[in-house]
């Protein structure tokens, strides 16, 4: 039986923290770069000027929502919402701690990998409806480069999945209560990492936005709260990335003394000040390096992450099992 | 359950008329989309999660990417062929074998044996044993399909980088 309270319970705690989350990320990305790069970032409303992001709220939702009239009207206006939907239904897949979860299944890494495929049609579809040449190139970009990263991301993944010997995600944190699989599989969460990043399209791999080259990229014609949904579904993305790498190579909620769940935020904290750092440090790839790295480099290594992770799995299993699947 | 599962069939059958019928060849393949979910969702009603899952993954995600990317490139003069194509003329052929199917389905409904047929659940250990166990050789044979378009792609792509040498 289905404990409906829990269930909504659970569903208000991930959707309004992780909106909330996204938010502050944005105050907290530009503070962090500020003090990188030897300035103050926003510093004004609020301690630290932690309010900055409803102010940014507040300057997005009064300004003008328009729709250029040479644009594909009703894919125009549908495509910001796709990117932020399917990024919140991701998190009903993330198991924040034990039994603290708004849907258990049983394929929830294929689910996620669902989701992170159907999240490129924001990009796509919003520079093609946009009309607009640089945002058109800019989804073109995003086409080659979700395409290539997407198969790494789930091929990288799949190391931590027969380790397990479960799709569950809750099954594949539990897995990791004596090691975390970033030991055995240090190749899998370095695919995986860059995977992400390139599905977050995030410097390195932003080349579908890059400012210097495209004005904007695919969102170049969006404004108002259109570009802000845009805004939000890339930092709900960025929470994503560094929750499913806390869960399938950091051990999830595992740690010593503390709740589990504060040792999941802990974790997930830490890799978002990674991927800003990333950010502050890394200068943007070309593009077709960034292909040819993703084919020739990443692939590859995949691969053979795999291939030896499943000859270990079976050899330690010890070989009878194996012998019977064999016709 | 079963009012779910009709929900999702009528998406799925309404969005497959508006990829036949609609001109704009985008737009239909967004609706192309929009079914494939629907379907998946059928796929997960039944208990297939996984072929839910891929479904998504392979279909809605990947394929139809690629099919979007291509006609993406055809601009806007494709409308106007599209609707050229439209005729009532071009209905009489797919109509008619849409009908044979139509009366096979109603044969089916009045005589055929309709005992509830839910597909059992079914894990991924068990899709694997039997893809790589009795279908293995199914498996090989499509993988082999793949090798000379893989080794197609490389060979176009190669031409044209030497010609802009």
């Amino acid at each position: 039986m289905i404990d409906w309270s829990h269930t909504a319970v659970t569903i208000a705690v991930i959707l309004g923290s992780c909106l909330t989350l996204a938010g502050m990320l944005i105050w907290l990305e530009r503070r962090l770069l500020g003090v990188w790069q030897e300035r103050y970032g926003p510093n004004r409303l609020g301690p630290g000027g932690c309010l900055q992001s409803l102010a940014d709220m507040i300057k997005i939702f009064t300004k003008e929502d328009w729709v250029p009239p040479f644009a594909d009207k009703a894919v125009f206006v549908i495509t910001p919402a796709i990117v932020v939907i399917t990024s919140l239904m991701s998190f009903a897949v993330v198991p924040v701690a034990p039994d603290f979860v708004v849907a258990d299944l049983n394929v929830g890494v294929l689910f996620f990998l669902a989701m992170s495929s159907l999240a490129a049609y924001s990009v796509i579809i919003g520079g093609w409806a946009s009309n607009n040449k640089f945002a058109f190139l800019g989804s073109l970009r995003a086409i080659a480069q979700l395409l290539s990263y997407e198969v790494f991301m789930g091929l990288s993944l799949m190391g931590a999945v027969l380790l397990a010997g479960s799709f569950n995600l809750s099954d594949i944190v539990e897995a990791q209560r004596h090691q975390w699989f970033v030991i055995p599989q240090f190749f899998g969460f370095l695919c995986f990492f860059m995977a992400g990043l390139a599905e977050a399209h995030r410097t390195p791999f932003d080349m579908p936005e890059a400012e210097a080259e495209l004005v904007a990229g695919y969102h170049s014609e969006y404004s108002g709260m259109k570009f802000g949904m845009f805004f939000v579904g890339e930092y709900l993305s960025i929470l994503l990335l560094s929750a499913m790498t806390v869960i399938l190579f950091f051990g999830g909620w595992h740690g010593p003394w503390l709740p589990p769940a504060v040792w999941f935020a802990l974790k997930m904290f830490g890799f978002i000040v990674l991927i800003i750092l990333i950010r502050a440090t890394w200068p943007r790839f070309r593009f077709d390096q960034l292909l040819t790295f993703g084919w020739k480099v990443v692939m590859p290594l995949a691969l053979i992450n795999l291939l030896l992770t499943g000859g270990i799995v079976l050899w330690k299993a010890g070989s009878p099992e194996l012998l019977t699947m064999v016709p | 359950m079963e009012i779910l599962f009709y929900i999702a069939a009528a998406v799925t059958f309404l969005a497959t008329l508006r990829v036949i019928t609609h001109v704009h060849p985008v737009h239909a393949l967004l609706y192309l989309v929009v079914a494939l979910i629907a379907l998946a969702l059928i796929f997960y009603l039944l208990g297939a999660q996984f072929a839910a899952a891929l479904e998504i993954i392979i279909y809605g995600g990947a394929i139809m990417v690629l099919f979007i990317f291509v006609v993406m490139l055809l601009g806007p003069l494709a409308v106007e062929r599209e609707r050229a194509w439209l005729t009532p003329h071009a209905w009489v052929g797919p109509s008619i074998l849409a009908l044979v199917l139509l009366g096979e389905v109603g044969y089916l409904i009045a005589v055929g044996d309709h005992t509830a047929s839910v597909v059992a659940e079914t894990r991924q250990k068990g899709i694997s044993i039997a893809l790589y166990g009795p279908y293995i050789i199914g498996v090989e044979l499509a993988s082999m399909l793949l090798l000379p378009g893989l080794i197609g792609a490389y060979h176009l792509g190669r031409r044209l980088s030497r010609e802009e040498r």
